[in-house]
């Protein structure tokens, strides 16, 4: 622990990171006591307070509809990080299980897993996205499924790398003659040791995630409105380039400091898991 | 007392750490004279390979370092000298063998173009036909049969005992006036490890080379040295000619090292206690005693 | 060692046991046809250097992969090439580098209680008192149990990787260098320990090793290995003192001595080499 607070602290990049993904996990868990319109997370309109540059009470500014921008950012945090938590909830599993059996079974079963994960690599994600999102309405589960489809390939090949290595360790052969079975080998052996690369590439994803889902959302194949998010917000406050500017750089803002912050973050992690306690 | 090639006095190091300062040296002082082959001998962790690292400077660029105390090679303080003329003396005048040869050895370069590189550091002008020819003879003096065809070698072609000719032969191009050599053949199988050993001692003999040989192998400090510190947490606890050593050795902690050693005699496996403050004991110098 | 007659029938026999690992352009002869007996509580030491195929041996003997040919018997037992559990039991191994054979994310008691549950030894209770057991008999206290290998010294955790091979109650004990990783002090008391071991639980053991110092004190007899040969076995006293074969006289004749005697007898054995 103390060791923890050492590195963190003694790099002031990883102080920056820490804060920012705390404001953005704070706003999005408490969204409805910040907010100063918590209402205006939907479909409201007050046509006397509309396209309003930043003042107060509205900080940010309002949208086209009158709604509070500051309360729709703090809103759509609370969107993107629930879509981040579920796609990784679910990506992550699966692409783990992938690697550990092709890294550690080898012959057939790595053949097999690991070309196709090479498949789901070489599409470019975007368009991967895009097609499932085409042939699916845009709703929010279907936009989960789409960048779930195209990042658990990621893991797979991470922790595949890794279980390549580790299974050489000495541990691995030790559990192997004492008649351990190929489950717990994996699963009780590999896995906690390829632990904090996983939880490594997480931190770094979550921004990644929030970033591919405001871009879906961008090209108006994301969440639908009234919800709000970071990625239609900007969509449509660029029409509105450069009078109304707050629409376009507060939801702009909002995205770096989460991908920033995620980012900052994920590096510090990578120093303190990574070498061995 | 100015014959003395290396001086290192009350050398202390300190690592800063998360939980403060960790002592790793605590004040040791050794030396070595023109042409005499010394050893530090010592376990794992005892500050033995961190004290060949200060003399090549190379600690000092870490900032968590703390260090004091002075390391005088050829008569000049080192830690006075800026870090650019520390670097000079690296692979000219001070060079050094490593444990595994192999992973010492670039593995994408063939050792003839390695070879060149360590010898463009001793002297920037040498062409690349003199390069060779003298390459060629240091790979002779190493015993090596067919110097040609190892040039044009990678690493990973050639076996660890020859690397490790390799190795002697390019720490010596450049001929040094002291060779450290951390933990020399460990990796090697015994009977390839006694032959570059004896290659090593006659090479640096004729040549009058100096040695700081850094060990943690009795047996293997007792062929090669002339005189030898015993190091045990950081701290010299015993200092002598080596055969005064290993015929009577003093202090409790030499003692408890000498007894763990498993004779090819037999007697059984040596009985040893747990470590006692007594390894801790000050040091017992055989030559300062003989001197007085 | 015991002297009842019946305590020397071969608890483990190799029968002109060879390996040929296969590359991409050619085949490597690694074993050349080994035999080999091992009684009940003795000490085979297996000596050799890199590519002796002393290593080979100890895979195939742990059923880790098959000999090319040839077989192995455990209490006159044909061994087949794929084990089941009891036979893994029987036949256990200590490698040579603890750090690596620990797993330093699984605390030490964990490792320990795999062989308890792979083995279905003893109830949920009865294991947690047998973990505490078995550190103590290796030496260590019982709370280490709680603790990540990272936490112990080299030696400590060498203690822990025999107390996990012991969980399993083998018959034969493979070492594969258990000492060459440590140092020399803590080396003599390992090996003090497992010398006990031996005696008090009548293992077999099965001890690889380059270091002839650790082999002279140990073993009870010694089988030679050169680039996949067997060349000489003999007792341990006869392989030092009238060494037959020219490469077993060329390893006693490199070992680094600490000791006049040691020297004397290396010379000796070395007159030999250089007359024949």
């Amino acid at each position: 622990m103390k060791r923890t607070f050492y590195i963190l602290l003694s790099n002031p990049l990883s102080v920056i990171g820490l804060v920012l993904v705390g404001t953005v996990v704070f706003s999005a868990v408490f969204a409805d006591f910040i907010a100063p319109f918590p209402s205006h997370r939907g479909a409201v309109v007050d046509f006397t307070n509309f396209n309003q540059a930043p003042h107060w009470p509205n900080i940010f500014g309002t949208d086209l509809v009158g709604r509070d921008v500051f309360s729709r950012i703090l809103y759509a945090y609370r969107i993107s990080l629930l879509l981040g938590v579920v796609v990784l909830a679910i990506a992550v599993p699966i692409g783990v299980t992938v690697g550990l059996a092709a890294g550690y079974l080898g012959g057939w079963a790595e053949f097999v897993l690991m070309r196709l994960t090479d498949v789901f690599l070489s599409i470019p994600p975007l368009v991967l996205a895009m097609a499932i999102m085409g042939l699916l309405e845009p709703t929010l589960t279907n936009g989960m499924l789409a960048v779930t489809t195209m990042w658990w390939p990621w893991y797979a090949r991470l922790v595949y790398n890794v279980t390549r290595s580790e299974a050489q360790e000495g541990y691995v052969l030790a559990a192997e003659i004492i008649g351990a079975s190929r489950i717990h080998v994996m699963f009780r052996e590999i896995l906690p040791n390829c632990v904090p690369s996983i939880v490594t590439k997480m931190t770094l994803d979550l921004g990644f995630v929030i970033l591919i889902a405001s871009s879906l959302s961008f090209l108006g194949l994301g969440v639908q409105a009234p919800t709000p998010d970071l990625g239609s917000m900007v969509a449509e406050g660029g029409n509105y380039l450069p009078d109304s500017w707050w629409l376009t750089v507060f939801p702009s803002l909002a995205i770096l400091i989460a991908v920033f912050g995620f980012n900052l973050l994920g590096d510090a992690l990578r120093q303190i898991l990574g070498s061995d306690q | 007392m100015n014959d003395h090639l290396l001086d290192i006095r009350d050398l202390k190091l300190a690592f800063k750490s998360y939980t403060g300062l960790i002592e790793v040296l605590h004040g040791i002082s050794l030396n070595i004279r023109r042409g005499e082959k010394v050893a530090l001998v010592g376990e794992s962790g005892s500050g033995k390979s961190v004290t060949a690292r200060i003399i090549l400077g190379l600690l000092q660029e870490f900032s968590t370092a703390r260090i004091s105390g002075s390391v005088s090679f050829e008569g000049e303080d080192l830690e006075m000298q800026p870090l650019s003329v520390r670097q000079a003396l690296r692979g000219t005048k001070i060079s050094m063998i490593f444990q595994d040869p192999t992973s010492s050895l670039n593995p994408v370069y063939t050792i003839g173009v390695q070879f060149q590189e360590v010898l463009r550091r001793g002297n920037t002008q040498i062409s690349a036909t003199d390069a060779e020819a003298r390459a060629i003879a240091l790979l002779q003096d190493v015993s090596i049969p067919e110097p040609e065809r190892v040039l044009a070698s990678y690493p990973f072609q050639l076996s660890g005992g020859m690397n490790q000719r390799v190795m002697i032969a390019m720490a010596l191009a450049n001929e040094p006036s002291l060779l450290i050599a951390d933990e020399p053949g460990t990796a090697l199988d015994v009977t390839v490890q006694a032959q570059t050993l004896h290659l090593m001692r006659d090479l640096v003999e004729r040549r009058g080379t100096s040695v700081l040989f850094i060990s943690h192998n009795l047996g293997v400090v007792r062929e090669f040295a002339d005189r030898v510190y015993v190091i045990y947490k950081g701290r010299l606890v015993e200092h002598g000619q080596t055969s005064e050593l290993f015929h009577s050795p003093r202090h409790p902690y030499t003692k408890a090292l000498m007894a763990a050693v498993p004779r090819i005699t037999g007697g059984g496996i040596p009985d040893i206690a747990e470590a006692t403050d007594a390894y801790l004991d000050p040091l017992i110098d055989h030559e300062a005693e003989a001197a007085s | 060692m015991n002297d009842s007659a019946t305590e020397f029938r071969p608890v483990l026999e190799a029968r002109s046991v060879s390996k040929v690992f296969m590359t991409a352009t050619h085949e490597v002869k690694a074993l050349n046809s080994v035999s080999l007996n091992v009684s009940r509580g003795e000490c085979l030491a297996i000596v050799g250097e890199s590519g002796s195929g002393k290593t080979t041996f100890a895979n195939m003997l742990l059923g880790i992969y098959p000999p090319t040919t040839g077989e192995f018997f455990l209490d006159g037992d044909l061994l087949p090439n794929r084990r089941t559990l009891p036979l893994r039991r029987s036949i256990q191994l200590v490698q040579q580098n603890p750090l690596s054979s620990l797993n330093p994310r699984r605390t030490i008691g964990a490792s320990l209680r795999l062989a308890l549950d792979v083995h279905d030894i003893g109830d949920r209770q009865g294991r947690k008192a047998r973990i505490g057991a078995l550190l103590e008999e290796v030496g260590l206290p019982a709370d280490f149990a709680a603790r990540y290998p990272a936490a112990l010294s080299g030696g400590q955790r060498q203690r822990v990787a025999i107390a996990r091979a012991l969980a399993c109650e083998p018959e034969i004990l493979v070492l594969d260098e258990p000492t060459s990783a440590l140092d020399v002090l803590v080396q003599a008391r390992v090996l003090q320990l497992l010398d006990e071991l031996r005696h008090r639980r009548n293992l077999t053991y099965v001890f690889i090793t380059h270091d002839l110092g650790v082999v002279r004190n140990i073993a009870d007899r010694v089988a030679v290995f050169e680039r996949g040969n067997l060349v000489e076995q003999a007792g341990t006293e006869e392989i030092f003192e009238r060494p037959a074969n020219a490469y077993t006289r060329s390893l006693i004749g490199a070992i680094p001595i600490i000791t006049d005697d040691e020297e004397a007898l290396r010379k000796k054995v070395m007159e030999k080499n250089s007359a024949g």
